[in-house]
């Protein structure tokens, strides 16, 4: 043992995480990292299989069995807390005289490094540990500096397409997103009603009271509309004075005829704006996804339209349901484009 | 000029100055935006535009203005980690000036598309030292004149340092060190604080 011991203060520089052990097992000498691990209690004289347990290769319980696993790679763990993993490899020394272990910390370091208060004075002047850690610092601030971009990205790119289906005037949903909830409905086979209200008198409030007036009136219905239906309904402005609403899973001819009624009854109430009231009302036609084997998206719009369009023709302020019978009716008599009010108003605004 | 220069430059002036200020800024920089994404990549002529407008707004000499930006970057707790980072170069000031020759290289580690400027450290007496700054736009070696400074401080070391100026692209800095161990430094813990 005399060779190693002239030996240890070249073991302490070169590898400080290192073990001697003598022919029994026992600790000899700690290099001074690893004895830092456990400033309370010297390491020397302990029976290294009593301070580590051998988790690879697996049921070492001597000296013998720990010397047949030289060269090899020894995964370790302390056995009192903290129970840090340690990485390492033994030789045995020349001469029968014991055996060295040198140990490193693999990944454990990230821990270690807070748990032992280590400092680069701790490694060797040619490890990588303090390279390793700089990485880690330096990827980790990177990552969160890129995270940051990513969600602010994100959020402007929700704000933008929450922009894309807006109608920016009445805060419903513009006509792109009211194609995309309809396609939606289809392709998920789900019943469903499409209200197409279009409004009676709307022009004249427009050209009398002037566009600041007609703009009130629209986030005046818009708002009427949102009340009068539900949560999972979507209304949409699709035109300057024209509506559609979708209604989720709802087929039933007597509650969707209350509701347009409601709808029309509430758009009837003059509507106060800077000392004047204005005056509309409006035309209902509804076409219901059950009266189709597969419903289309432009076939459901076209017959909602037709039924819109009798509403007009019975005196307006009125709700009509598409039937097979309406169309024939309107294949006879009515001309196309016979629209009354929807020829001169502003386009929704996107 | 990478977002994470004209985002430190950004910082600075609203952790030194206020947000207000940097509002001033951005204006009078006309940026069209008000805030640097450190990600991202700007043309070198906005950083030119933003560091002009920030020595007006401060009436300050722009090379004053470089080294505070430096000072600021070493020790303001909001930007702990570059503070973190360097010190990882060295266990003593003299260390920590050798490792500024790799440090363009670490940060390229780091983030592959930063460029920072060439640092070349010479050793001249074991106390003498002069560090050349080279970068297509001048100024860096006044910001560097506040890290080193400050860094020093840092270790608990005394130097003297001078910004000799240099043909444009290159700036030479002396660096004498009067005492390592002049002060007991700013302790350093090699375990980084989460968050």
């Amino acid at each position: 043992m005399q060779q190693s011991a002239a030996m240890i203060p070249v073991f302490d520089q070169l590898c400080p995480m290192h073990v001697l052990l003598d022919t029994t097992g026992h600790v000899v000498h700690a290099g001074p990292t690893l004895q830092k691990l456990r400033p309370d209690a010297p390491l020397a004289s302990l029976r290294f299989l009593e301070l580590f347990e051998l988790q690879r290769p697996r049921a070492v319980r001597s000296m013998e069995e720990l010397l047949a696993s030289s060269g090899m790679k020894l995964h370790l763990r302390f056995r009192d807390a903290p129970p840090t993993d340690l990485k390492g490899v033994l030789m045995p020394l020349p001469g029968g005289e014991g055996a060295i272990v040198n140990l490193s910390f693999g990944i454990s370091i990230l821990d270690a490094v807070g748990d032992y208060k280590l400092t680069s004075a701790d490694f060797a002047a040619t490890d990588l540990t303090i390279e390793m850690l700089y990485l880690v610092e330096a990827k980790s601030a990177a990552m969160e500096a890129s995270r940051m971009l990513n969600q602010k990205l994100q959020g402007a790119k929700i704000a933008a397409e929450e922009q894309a289906y807006t109608d920016t005037l009445t805060g419903l949903k513009n006509r792109r997103a009211m194609d995309h909830v309809l396609g939606r409905l289809i392709a998920g086979e789900r019943p469903f009603a499409l209200m197409h209200i279009d409004l009676d008198f709307f022009k004249a409030v427009n050209d009398t009271l002037g566009h600041a007036a007609g703009d009130h009136v629209l986030q005046h219905v818009a708002r009427i509309m949102v009340e009068e239906t539900r949560a999972a309904d979507t209304v949409a402005r699709v035109g300057g004075d024209e509506f559609v609403i979708l209604f989720d899973g709802l087929t039933g001819r007597g509650v969707l005829d209350r509701v347009a009624r409601r709808i029309i009854g509430q758009l009837e109430k003059p509507i106060p704006f800077d000392g004047q009231r204005c005056k509309i009302s409006a035309s209902c036609g509804t076409a219901l996804s059950s009266d189709y084997d597969t419903p289309e998206a432009e076939r459901m719009m076209a017959d909602a339209d037709l039924a819109l369009y009798a509403s007009k023709r019975r005196g307006r302020a009125c709700h009509t349901f598409w039937s097979r019978d309406l169309a024939e009716e309107a294949q006879a008599t009515l001309p196309p484009a016979c629209r009354g009010d929807a020829a001169h108003v502003p386009p929704p605004r996107q | 000029m990478h977002g994470l220069i004209n985002r430190a430059i950004q910082r600075f002036v609203t952790d030194t100055y206020g947000e207000e200020a940097w509002q001033r800024v951005a204006r009078a920089a006309e940026l069209g935006f008000t805030d640097f994404e450190a990600m991202l990549i700007y043309e070198a002529v906005m950083t030119q535009r933003v560091l002009d407008a920030v020595c007006d707004d401060l009436e300050k000499p722009c090379a004053e203005v470089l080294e505070d930006l430096g000072t600021y970057l070493v020790s303001h707790p909001n930007v702990e980690a570059l503070r973190r980072l360097l010190r990882f170069g060295g266990v003593d000031f003299t260390e920590f000036l050798h490792s500024l020759n790799d440090l363009p290289d670490r940060a390229r580690l780091a983030v592959s598309d930063l460029d920072l400027p060439e640092l070349e450290l010479r050793e001249h007496a074991h106390d003498r030292f002069s560090l050349t700054v080279s970068a297509p736009q001048d100024g860096f070696g006044h910001v560097m004149m506040g890290v080193l400074r400050t860094l020093a401080d840092d270790y608990g070391a005394l130097v003297y340092l001078e910004h000799k100026g240099g043909p444009r692209g290159r700036e030479v800095i002396d660096i004498t060190l009067i005492e390592a161990g002049f002060a007991e430094g700013r302790h350093f813990d090699l375990a980084a604080r989460v968050g």
